[in-house]
C-alpha cells in the first residue's frame, strides 16, 4: 500500500524466503552435487565425476528395468485417469438428481487414497481368493494371478490410482459448470449435434484444466511410492520397482546417497523435460478465454 | 374448406407429437444410461470400503470365504487384538503420536501461509515476480530430488527420530500449494475495508489480524483440512525420519503390524486399517463443503 516502506512485503514473505533457501534451494543444489559423488554417510562425500551416471546408463540393469516400469506406469495411469475423470465429470454435469451424493461417493477414495490402510486393503481385494477374483468368477472369467504375474502386478497399482480419479473429476466438474450456458443454446440453434457441441465448445473451454490436471497427475505419478512399497514390494521380478522405490532403497537401506541422488536427478530431468514439452505444446492446444492468441 | 385447413394442422400436430415422443424416449434412454454408469461407478468406488469395514468384523476363517460384506458371525476380536498390537504400546499410543505430528504442523502451516499470501497479494516489492515464479516452481518441483539432502540437513541438526523434520518445513510456508490457494482467494477479496482501516491509522499488521484473517477463514479451513488429510496419510516422511517405535504415527504402526502379525490374522490388520482411515473419513463428511470448494478453487493433488 502507498506510503509504506517498499520492502514491507518482504517482511511478510520472510518465512517463505527462508524456507525456500533452507529446505528447497539448498537441498536442490546439494542433491545435484551429491549425484557426482560417492557418499555412504560414513565418510565425507568423494567427488567421482560422472561415475554414478556412467554406471546407471551402462551397467545397472535394475535401473533400466525400473526406468522402463516407471514410464509404462506413468503413461498408462495418467491418460486413463484423466479420461475417466473427464467422462464422469461430463455425465455429472447434466442436471441430475443426487449429483451431490455421486460427487461425494466418487471423491471419498481420493481423500483416503494415499493412506497406507488403502494400500493394505488393495492387497486383500486383489489376493488370489480376494473379492476381485470372486467377482471375475461370477461373470465367467478365470481368476487372475494379480501379484504373482509380472504383467499384472503393475496394473493393480494403476487401478488403485484410477480408483482415485475423484480429485481430477471435481476440478473438471467445476470447469464444466463455469461454462456459459448461452454458448450451448447458440450451438443448438445453429443445429450442432451433441458430439459436435462437446468437441467444439466444451473441450476448448476446459483445455486449461486438462492441462493443469495433466501436469499435476504426471508429476505425482512419477513419484508413486506407497503403492509399490506396500502392495507389491516392487515385485514380482521387479515389475513394479518404480524409480522412487529404487531411490528410497539406495538412499535409506543401502545408504548410497550419491548414487541415489543420481537416480533422483535422472527422474527429475525426465519430469522436467516432459513438463517443458507440455508447456511448450500448450500454445497449440490450450485455449485461454480472452486471450488474443486463441 | 374446413377439412382442408384441419387436416394439415392435424398432420403437423401428429408430427409434433411423434417428435416429442421420440425426444422423450431419447431423454429416458440417456437418463437411464447416465444413472446406470454413475451407479455402477459409485458401487465400484464405495464397495471396497464397505467390504473393508464389514470384513474387519469377520472372523479370520470368513474373510476370504465370500464376496459379501456382512459378517456371518460378527466378532470384534480383530479390533481387540489389533488395538493391543505386537509392541509394548496400544494403537491409541500411535494415534496420539499422529496427533502430535498433525496439530503443530497445521498451526505452523496456517500462520506462515497466511502471512506469505498476504505479502504476495497486497504488497509490491522488489523481486516479487521472481519470488512468485519460485512459488509456482516449488509447486511443480518433485520432492524426490530434495529429499536426500533434506535428510542430511536434519541429521546434521540432530533432528532425526524427532517430529521436527515433519513440522519445521511447513512452518516456513513449505507447502507452496496452500500459499497459492490463499493468494488466489485474497486477490478475489476487495481491498476497501483494508484501505479504510489504513486511513484510520491501522498498520499492516493490524489489518492482517483484524480484517484479512476473518475474511480468509473459509479458505483457511480448507487449508487446515487438506493439511490434516495429507499428514494423516503421509507415510514416506515418518518412514524416513522416525525410527523408534514409541514415536511411530499410525501409518508406520500399521505397516509394522503387517510385518509382525501372523500371516493368517487378517482381521487384526483390516480392523486397524479401518481405524486408520476413520479420522480422515469423519473429518471429510463433517466438512466436505470445504474440500470441494478448496479443490475447485485451486486445483489440488490427490
Amino acid at each position: 500500500m502507498s506510503g509504506d516502506n517498499r520492502f514491507l512485503g518482504l517482511v511478510y514473505l520472510s518465512p517463505y524466503i527462508i524456507g525456500l533457501m533452507v529446505f528447497t534451494a539448498l537441498p536442490f543444489a546439494a542433491s545435484f552435487y551429491l549425484s557426482f559423488t560417492d557418499y555412504n554417510l560414513m565418510s565425507a562425500p568423494v567427488f567421482t565425476g560422472l561415475d554414478n551416471y556412467w554406471k546407471l546408463f551402462t551397467g545397472d540393469r535394475t535401473f533400466r528395468k525400473s526406468l522402463w516400469v516407471t514410464l509404462v506406469y506413468v503413461f498408462t495411469t495418467v491418460p486413463l485417469k484423466l479420461a475417466f475423470a473427464l467422462f464422469i465429470a461430463v455425465i455429472l454435469n447434466y442436471k441430475l438428481k443426487f449429483i451431490n451424493f455421486f460427487r461425494t461417493a466418487f471423491y471419498v477414495p481420493s481423500i483416503l487414497g494415499g493412506s497406507i490402510a488403502i494400500a493394505v486393503m488393495w492387497r486383500y481385494l486383489f489376493a488370489d481368493v480376494g473379492i476381485v477374483n470372486m467377482a471375475l468368477a461370477a461373470i465367467g472369467f478365470e481368476p487372475v494371478n494379480w501379484f504373482g504375474d509380472p504383467t499384472n502386478a503393475l496394473f493393480t497399482i494403476t487401478l488403485l490410482r484410477l480408483w482415485q480419479f475423484g480429485s481430477a473429476m471435481v476440478i473438471f466438474l467445476a470447469a464444466l459448470q463455469s461454462i456459459d450456458k448461452s454458448l450451448y443454446e447458440a450451438a443448438s440453434i445453429d443445429g450442432a449435434g451433441k458430439f459436435a457441441t462437446f468437441w467444439h465448445i466444451t473441450m476448448p473451454l476446459i483445455t486449461p484444466v486438462i492441462f493443469f490436471n495433466l501436469i499435476m497427475q504426471m508429476v505425482q505419478a512419477f513419484q508413486e511410492f506407497n503403492g509399490p512399497y506396500i502392495i507389491t514390494q516392487g515385485g514380482p521380478l521387479k515389475s513394479t520397482y518404480l524409480l522412487p522405490l529404487y531411490i528410497y532403497e539406495e538412499a535409506f537401506k543401502r545408504f548410497d546417497m550419491g548414487y541415489a541422488s543420481a537416480i533422483a536427478w535422472v527422474l527429475f530431468v525426465i519430469i522436467m523435460v516432459l513438463t517443458v514439452i507440455a508447456f511448450w505444446s500448450s500454445r497449440h492446444w490450450v485455449y485461454y478465454a480472452g486471450d488474443k492468441r486463441s | 374448406m374446413a377439412d382442408h385447413v384441419l387436416s394439415p394442422a392435424l398432420a403437423v400436430d401428429q408430427e409434433a407429437e411423434r417428435i416429442l415422443k421420440a425426444q422423450r424416449r431419447r431423454h429416458l434412454f440417456s437418463a437411464i444410461f447416465r444413472y446406470g454408469v454413475l451407479t455402477l461407478v459409485g458401487l465400484l468406488m464405495l464397495y471396497p470400503l464397505i467390504w473393508l469395514v464389514g470384513a474387519s468384523f469377520k472372523p479370520n476363517s470368513e474373510i476370504f470365504a465370500g464376496a459379501g460384506f456382512i459378517p456371518q458371525e460378527p466378532t470384534t476380536s480383530g479390533y481387540v487384538n489389533g488395538w493391543k498390537t505386537s509392541t509394548p504400546y496400544t494403537f491409541g499410543h500411535f494415534f496420539w503420536n499422529t496427533f502430535l505430528i498433525v496439530v503443530p504442523k497445521i498451526i505452523g502451516t496456517a500462520i506462515s501461509c497466511t502471512a506469505v499470501a498476504y505479502g504476495f497479494a497486497r504488497f509490491d516489492f522488489p523481486g516479487k515476480k521472481i519470488l512468485f515464479a519460485s512459488l509456482i516452481a516449488t509447486l511443480l518441483l518433485p520432492n524426490v530430488v530434495t529429499r536426500i539432502p533434506q535428510y542430511l540437513l536434519f541429521r546434521d541438526l540432530g533432528w532425526l527420530d524427532t517430529f521436527l523434520p515433519l513440522w519445521v518445513p511447513s512452518a516456513f510456508a513449505g507447502d507452496a500449494f496452500f500459499v497459492f490457494m490463499l493468494v488466489q482467494f485474497l486477490r478475489a477479496i476487495p481491498r476497501d475495508m483494508e484501505e479504510a482501516a489504513r486511513v484510520d491509522g491501522a498498520n499492516t499488521w493490524q489489518v492482517l489480524i483484524f480484517i484479512v484473517v476473518p475474511l480468509l477463514i473459509p479458505a483457511l479451513i480448507s487449508v487446515c483440512l487438506f493439511q490434516f488429510m495429507w499428514t494423516m496419510n503421509d507415510f514416506l516422511g515418518p518412514l524416513i525420519y522416525i525410527s523408534s517405535v514409541d514415536k511411530f504415527p499410525v501409518s508406520l504402526a500399521l505397516k509394522l503390524s503387517i510385518d509382525t502379525t501372523e500371516a493368517f490374522e487378517w482381521n487384526r490388520i483390516l480392523a486397524m486399517s479401518v481405524l486408520t482411515i476413520m479420522p480422515a473419513l469423519i473429518v471429510f463428511f463433517l466438512a466436505q463443503k470445504y474440500f470441494i470448494e478448496g479443490i475447485s478453487a485451486g486445483g489440488v493433488k490427490g
